[in-house]
């Protein structure tokens, strides 16, 4: 929590344009779905020359692990993806491929680039050429990544709950990373809605003396210091509701191109201010799980906003995508195998190493907003 | 180079009529514009020049100093790095802002390039003053060769107790300035534009000057209540300025003409006991008397120091291990240093003692003829009971920046 709100402004938020590039026609494309077949090793697609158009890719989990499917275009900019697809599930994906170059990736296990296999775009359907067009792509794009994780959020934090309510404190605690990871990947959303980031998101020196401490990290204090959540049902409860509120509101929103650059620069605030301090999971240190999560979302929407960025300024998507990849091979040095080191077993130095990066690509990134709004 | 419009905060001031207070209210409403073309601060250095400002400028009144490391390992960002630095520095030592477009003349969208706090405040002969660390010259920037011998790494003192963490640093950047605020913008202004490229290992604010380094000026005092800096360097003496701080062609790294090395040690002192010591005793210890700042058996500030005077009780009136007969020049072959220290209060340690000292800055020619052998002389020194050498730091300063030219010119260039 904490971040400034970057939606304050609704009203004026809703360009014209949008309407008709964010309603990809429902259903496949003309030739049917595209079927993925999805294991820990391979990701085989029934097809990889596709034409311009709205297309239904139908992911089928065979593998052991849990995985997601991505679509990326040029910079690993997402046209669409699908989260948290369980050993034996099918999921279905529909995104509108205007003529291009693509990657389908499969990500077994949810970490790292993915299993790639390229995808070529020809025909008819033009990407969209004057620059209002591509802000509008832009914001389109963004809102599909927000929804994803929205989708993702509610399901693993109804996850979270049960496993507090079933007094599993184990789950739970396995858990509680993976679900915050969504929670930060769209935070600057999230808190746009009023007193409901408080009510999840509260630290328990954020509460005023007197007011009920409610969400993610009152269940995490119980968790890690009392080890008791016998008495968390209500508390559970309404985090679950209180999440679903927000992503009902999230969904509801459109973007501006500015909201989203101002939104991916107070990404980056966050991690500055509360993750690479360890201030976030004060009891948990799961404190690297929301510093990727957060550097994921504000990456996320750099990569919406590129096509316009690197017509206007080249060398600035060039620092910032470059500076992006340090931090992220920095995270990687941290990963474990069911996520990251706890904050607490990192050296000063390596602190330090992770702070001097998040500023590196802090600084230029905050002229985004201000080469968007350029005319 | 980009000189932008020329804002000058000392303009604004004066257009403000009275004091900083009125500008602080008023300033927004000044049309920046109405400034362009002033003419910069009577109160700055000029930044150009055969030597960098900052070593022999007469010692402003506080300190901002902040070594970093460099992130980068391409070379030409680091070059840049020096050319962006030396375009803000030529900026804030004119007294305008940090970079072309200032801190209230931009889109609103952007943060702005300069971080505002300067706003109303005059140059304050703010002076910027670069220098390399022999980590620099490793193999990340094909520099090897490079390395003067005079950047010798320095030795283990007896009883150094340095943090890693308060010493060394690929680059130093000394801004000194007569406001503390004008001082920190310059430090602030210059990390951020070094993001990416380098980052600060540590910094150090210093808020009075110890050392006096021109005869208009008084010799100040450090934290000890002594005068410090009498027989300093003035840089009135033109000669030994030449001969004990400016490093010559001939020297053995002839992009270094015209530089000098930057000597610098966080020295914490243990004030309290100090403060507990009879007036005689420190007295003795420093050699000098601590209402007048004249040596012992003298009766003048500036009397020259008398090593073979003896007292009415046949003892030398300055006794063999004090502090200025064991770093005195004819000790040492002659050897001087240019010393440009600081006061410093980090707050205090948590034990209900001040985190204070001196923060030791010296320019010399050859730190192994010079700081080296003086400070090895004070392995003996009886004030070591009351300092502790907690920082370390050593810098090579290139020659000053022509027009045009950018700061470590002559080592890049080819």
């Amino acid at each position: 929590m904490r971040s400034r709100p970057v939606l304050l402004v609704l009203t004026a938020a809703v360009l014209p344009v949008l309407a008709a590039c964010s309603s990809p026609e429902a259903g496949a494309g003309k030739a049917g779905p595209i079927t993925v077949t999805a294991t820990d090793t391979r990701c085989t697609l029934t097809k990889t020359s596709l034409d311009a158009g709205t297309h239904s890719f139908a992911i089928r989990n065979d593998g052991g692990q849990v995985t997601e499917f991505y679509v990326y275009a040029e910079g690993d900019k997402i046209m669409g993806e699908v989260e948290n697809i369980g050993p034996g599930l099918t999921r279905t994906l529909p995104v509108e491929l205007p003529a291009g170059r693509y990657q389908a990736a499969c990500k077994p296990g949810m970490t790292g680039k993915g299993i790639r296999t390229a995808l070529t775009v020809t025909g008819e359907v033009a990407k969209p050429v004057s620059d209002t067009a591509e802000l509008a792509a832009a914001t389109a794009s963004y809102q599909r990544y927000v929804e994803a994780q929205s989708t993702a959020l509610i399901e693993k934090t109804g996850e979270f709950v049960a496993a507090v309510k079933a007094r599993d404190n184990a789950k739970a605690k396995a858990l509680f990373p993976v679900a915050r990871t969504y929670w930060e990947r769209i935070e600057p959303v999230a808190t746009s809605f009023g007193d409901l980031d408080p009510k999840i998101d509260a630290r328990e020196n954020d509460v005023e003396p007197g007011q009920p401490w409610t969400g993610f990290h009152r269940l995490e204090k119980d968790l890690w210091v009392a080890g008791d959540v016998s008495g968390d049902g209500a508390i559970a409860d309404q985090l679950l509701a209180d999440v679903r509120q927000v992503v009902t509101k999230s969904k509801a929103v459109t973007f501006t191109p500015l909201q989203m650059a101002n939104g991916s620069k107070a990404l980056l605030d966050e991690v500055a201010t509360g993750k690479v301090t360890g201030e976030e999971d004060r009891y948990s240190h799961t404190d690297l799980w929301d510093f990727r999560g957060n550097v994921d979302g504000s990456q996320a929407a750099i990569a919406a906003l590129r096509p316009v960025l690197v017509k206007r300024d080249p060398a600035l998507v060039a620092t910032i995508e470059s500076r992006f990849a340090a931090v992220g091979r920095l995270l990687d040095t941290h990963a474990t195998r069911t996520g990251y080191k706890l904050y607490t077993q990192l050296s000063r130095d390596e602190v330090r190493a992770l702070a001097v990066a998040v500023d590196a690509v802090a600084e230029p990134l905050s002229t985004v907003a201000a080469t968007v709004a350029k005319r | 180079m980009n000189a932008g419009p020329r804002v000058s905060r000392r303009r604004l001031l004066g257009a403000a009529g009275a004091g900083a207070a009125a500008v602080a209210v008023g300033g927004a409403g000044l049309g920046i514009r109405e400034l362009v073309g002033e003419p910069v601060a009577t109160s700055a250095v000029p930044f150009h020049g055969v030597h960098q400002a900052g070593i022999t400028t007469p010692a402003q009144d506080r300190l901002h100093f902040a070594a970093f490391d460099v992130t980068t390992t391409r070379r030409a960002d680091l070059v840049q790095l020096l050319k962006d630095w030396t375009d803000a520095a030529a900026r804030m030592t004119a007294g305008r802002d940090a970079g072309p477009v200032g801190a209230v003349a931009g889109v609103p969208e952007a943060p702005p390039d300069d971080t505002g706090e300067a706003i109303g405040l005059a140059a304050s002969r703010l002076t910027i003053t670069v220098g390399f660390g022999p980590s620099l010259f490793d193999r990340r920037f094909g520099l090897a060769s490079r390395r003067p011998p005079a950047l010798a790494d320095l030795p283990h003192f007896v009883a150094d107790n340095l943090d890693p963490g308060r010493s060394g640093g690929d680059l130093a950047v000394q801004a000194c300035a007569d406001d503390p605020q004008v001082a920190v913008h310059a430090i602030r202004n210059l990390a951020r534009i070094a993001f990416g490229t380098a980052a600060v290992r540590y910094s150090q604010l210093g808020f009075g000057r110890t050392s006096s380094t021109s005869r208009s000026q008084t010799t100040a005092r450090n934290l000890f209540g002594f005068k410090d800096g009498t027989a300093n360097l003035k840089s009135e003496d033109t000669d030994l300025i030449d001969s004990q701080v400016w490093a010559a062609a001939g020297d053995g790294a002839g992009w270094m003409a015209g530089g000098s090395y930057l000597v610098t040690r966080r020295i914490r002192m243990h004030i309290e006991p100090w403060d507990r010591t009879p007036l005689v005793e420190q007295e003795a210890i420093i050699g000098r008397d601590k209402g007048e700042g004249a040596p012992l058996g003298r009766r003048h500030e500036f009397d020259e120091i008398d090593l073979a005077a003896q007292g009415a009780d046949g003892q030398p009136a300055v006794p063999m291990d004090a502090h200025v007969r064991l770093s005195h020049p004819s000790r040492h072959g002659g050897a001087h240093l240019l010393r440009r220290g600081y006061n410093f209060v980090d707050g205090s340690d948590g034990l209900g003692r001040l985190d204070a000292g001196l923060f030791f800055m010296a320019y010399q020619r050859d730190p192994r003829t010079q700081f080296v052998p003086i400070q090895r002389a004070l392995r003996d020194d009886p004030m070591n009971e009351y300092i502790q050498h907690v920082g370390s730091g050593l810098f090579a300063c290139p020659p000053g920046v022509r027009p045009g030219g950018h700061l470590g010119e002559t080592l890049f260039s080819r």
